[in-house]
């Protein structure tokens, strides 16, 4: 093994290192450091100071390396961000598919260069705006799906085979992903042109997010159906978005984001492999993969270099896939809603930013950045642009986009990014050990891991040890008012409308038809990709799809774990 | 007879599953030595009240984030009236914006707590406004 450094350096460093902690001994006696523990918002020990000791036993072939070269720990691209910038993809969804699509023209004109389509709760659950139980919920997180004919109006005017969409969509996203195709098929353009991701994982949404539906097996079939499906006919679509994000939302440390993302995505190769007797070579080019970038400086950045590092030997040793982009971990990134405070809600702007340029330093493909008034409600389109603004300025003006992976061999960050490593490959094993994640996931391991990590977080920002400006220190009594977007009433009564009408010009025979040939299709076990867009073409509604799957496969229901 | 502890159920109405929140003040309660009832995720009104009355409780707390609290939070208090349990106390918490507490007052929550709250606030509310629920002879 190459040695990292001079056995003379090391001893030097060593003698030098012995003689300032007897220095910093004698100081501290007489005045103290702040605190007696420094550690990230993980609480993971952070030590005073790092030297070439710390990163001794490192390898810079197999742990450092150059960017484009496995194990891809400094970036998958050769040139980085001088080849091809991240994609600034705001996350977006608001009222009708009219009011979106204005909010997504403005978005591109601002200089947005990918979509990011954020659904209403209704739609994330697979119900339609007229079920009661979307009763108060329609368009008020996102944007109100019902039918193709919303879809429609939703993409107006924008070229799909130009411009890549993602959709945050899990349940559903069968149905979501064939009303994009049916859009696509409707401007012409070919399927293997359409470019982008659905999020589509069902593993995170059991452990964290909780927008289910079907149980855990079924929901694996439909994420197999679809990875297949963009494998045959779909190249260029990331069929699965892997996430940490909403793990980490739940209240993860960073560790437990990485390692129970990186299980999860090799949960999904699994399963591809076994059910749909693929070669990972086929299909792993196409995944994916979401994480958080929270307020802990350092702490993300090595996260994500960690997270490129074990995916890409887990890809090529493991699964033994042989095309060095099966190798690849592409990311999209966004900052971390749960650090924004309601409190002095313009502090958020300072915490984005910051957040977003961790991303940038862990080397993200595409990223989110939140705006200041999403404590409150959807972004006002000031507050959109602030955001947006931050990741072009990162971008423009500060120059880290000039050099790849700029803090590559720095000690500390060398150090923390091989700790994350370590801690991570600890819990794959154990997940491993207890059967694989849908077991984990059974057992409610994960789920206990968070609900834990959440608790001593908040009881840690309840005792002061660790502080939020604004919330527990640095506290203004008076409340800062800010503009705050309000979805109006009058949205879920124009969308009932739209959908009545719909319900009432289409062809009803056609679609008992599709729908009774996708039912049939479920039970058989077959690819259900087909039958789901033919359903959508006839104008079926994406519940009346999504009860053919809950009549087949049955529902979930949460366990309420805590 | 020694007087029963106070039964706190923390429920999530709507189809919001955003629950960080309302897990961490689930175990709080219990941690705090309260009787807690935790309903999870994508509970509708009437399964809300259902179980509410079940398990007896005295204190409902509703959490949602998704927008749909003016809807489905007075449903809840409704409901109960016309089960005839008005007594139990119902409080609020989620993403809800200030213009938006006096019309929850209005529709019978008593309290309404939003994010950064501290934990310790909410108990003494509770202690102080919240009684065990009479028995019935």
């Amino acid at each position: 093994m190459l040695k990292y450094f001079a056995e003379e350096l090391l001893n030097k460093c060593s003698s030098l290192r012995k003689k300032w902690e007897d220095e910093v001994k004698k100081l501290i006696a007489k005045r103290p450091e702040r605190k007696e523990r420094f550690s990230t918002v993980s609480d993971h020990e952070i030590k005073r100071l790092y030297t070439p000791e710390d990163i001794k036993d490192l390898d810079f072939e197999k742990d450092i390396g150059f960017p484009g070269q496995y194990p891809y720990t400094r970036g998958i691209h050769h040139t980085g961000y001088r080849g091809r910038l991240w994609t600034y993809r705001m996350f977006s969804g608001l009222g009708t598919a009219k009011d979106t699509n204005k909010r997504w023209h403005l978005l591109l004109k601002e200089g947005q260069t990918g979509l990011s389509t954020a659904f209403d709760f209704p739609t994330l659950m697979g119900y339609d705006s007229d079920s009661p139980r979307s009763a108060g919920e329609v368009g008020k997180c996102g944007v109100a799906i019902d039918t193709l004919e919303d879809f429609l109006v939703l993409v107006d005017g924008i070229p799909l085979g130009e411009v890549t969409t993602s959709m945050t969509i899990n349940p559903p996203a069968t149905v979501m992903w064939s009303m994009y195709i049916a859009c696509a098929k409707k401007q012409g353009v070919p399927l293997n042109k359409i470019g982008g991701t659905i999020q589509n994982d069902m593993l995170k949404e059991f452990i964290a997010q909780k927008t289910f539906m079907l149980p855990p097996e079924p929901s694996m079939k439909l994420i197999s159906d679809t990875i297949e499906f963009g494998t045959k006919y779909v190249p260029k679509w990331n069929t699965i978005s892997i996430s940490g994000y909403h793990i980490r939302e739940a209240g993860s440390t960073a560790v437990q984001e990485l390692a129970f993302t990186l299980r999860d995505g090799m949960e999904y190769v699994e399963h591809v492999m076994k059910t749909k007797k693929l070669e990972p070579d086929e299909f792993a080019p196409r995944l994916s993969f979401f994480f958080n970038s929270h307020i802990d400086f350092f702490e993300e950045i090595c996260k994500m270099r960690a997270a490129r590092k074990i995916w890409a030997h887990v890809m090529r040793y493991r699964y033994k896939a042989k095309n060095p982009r099966s190798w690849w971990m592409r990311f999209h990134t966004q900052t971390a809603g749960c650090s924004l405070t309601a409190q002095q809600p313009y502090n958020n702007v300072v915490r984005t930013a910051i957040e977003a340029l961790a991303a940038v330093l862990g080397g993200t493909q595409s990223l989110h950045t939140n705006s200041l008034d999403e404590v409150y409600c959807l972004p006002t389109e000031h507050a959109v642009q602030i955001a947006l603004r931050t990741q072009q300025i990162i971008a423009e003006e500060t120059g880290v986009a000039n050099t790849i992976d700029p803090l590559a061999g720095s000690y500390f960050v060398e150090k923390l990014t091989k700790e994350m490593e370590e801690a991570a490959w600890e819990y794959i094993e154990k997940i491993d050990n207890m059967g694989g994640m849908l077991a984990a996931i059974e057992q409610g391991y994960p789920q206990m891991e968070i609900a834990n990590a959440a608790y001593k977080f908040q009881q840690q920002v309840e005792n002061g040890e660790k502080v939020i400006v604004g919330v527990n220190k640095y506290v203004t009594e008076e409340l800062q008012e800010i503009p705050i977007l309000e979805i109006d009433e009058k949205v879920e009564k124009e969308q009932l409308k739209r959908l009545e009408e719909v319900k009432r010009r289409r062809d009803d025979k056609a679609v008992k038809r599709a729908l009774d040939n996708l039912r049939n299709a479920c039970k058989k076990d077959e690819n259900v990709m087909p039958y789901c867009i033919e359903a959508v073409e006839a104008l079926a509604t994406e519940q009346e799809i999504c009860d053919v799957y809950r009549e087949v496969y049955g529902e979930y229901k949460d366990p309420g774990f805590f | 007879m020694a007087k029963r502890k106070l039964r706190i159920m923390v429920a999530k109405p709507g189809l919001d599953g955003h629950d960080r929140g309302a897990r961490i003040l689930a175990r709080f309660f219990r941690d705090s030595g309260y009787e807690v009832i935790y309903t999870g995720c994508h509970q509708t009104p009437e399964q809300i009240v259902e179980a509410a009355l079940q398990e007896d409780v005295d204190l409902i707390g509703l959490s949602c984030l998704s927008g749909a609290h003016k809807e489905l939070f007075p449903k809840v208090v409704k409901l109960l009236k016309e089960k005839g349990a008005d007594d139990i106390v119902v409080i609020g918490g989620g993403i809800i914006p200030k213009q938006d507490f006096q019309y929850l007052y209005d529709h019978g929550i008593k309290a309404v707590f939003t994010p950064g709250t501290p934990l310790e606030e909410i108990k003494k509310w509770i202690e102080e406004n919240v009684k065990v629920r009479e028995e019935l002879v």
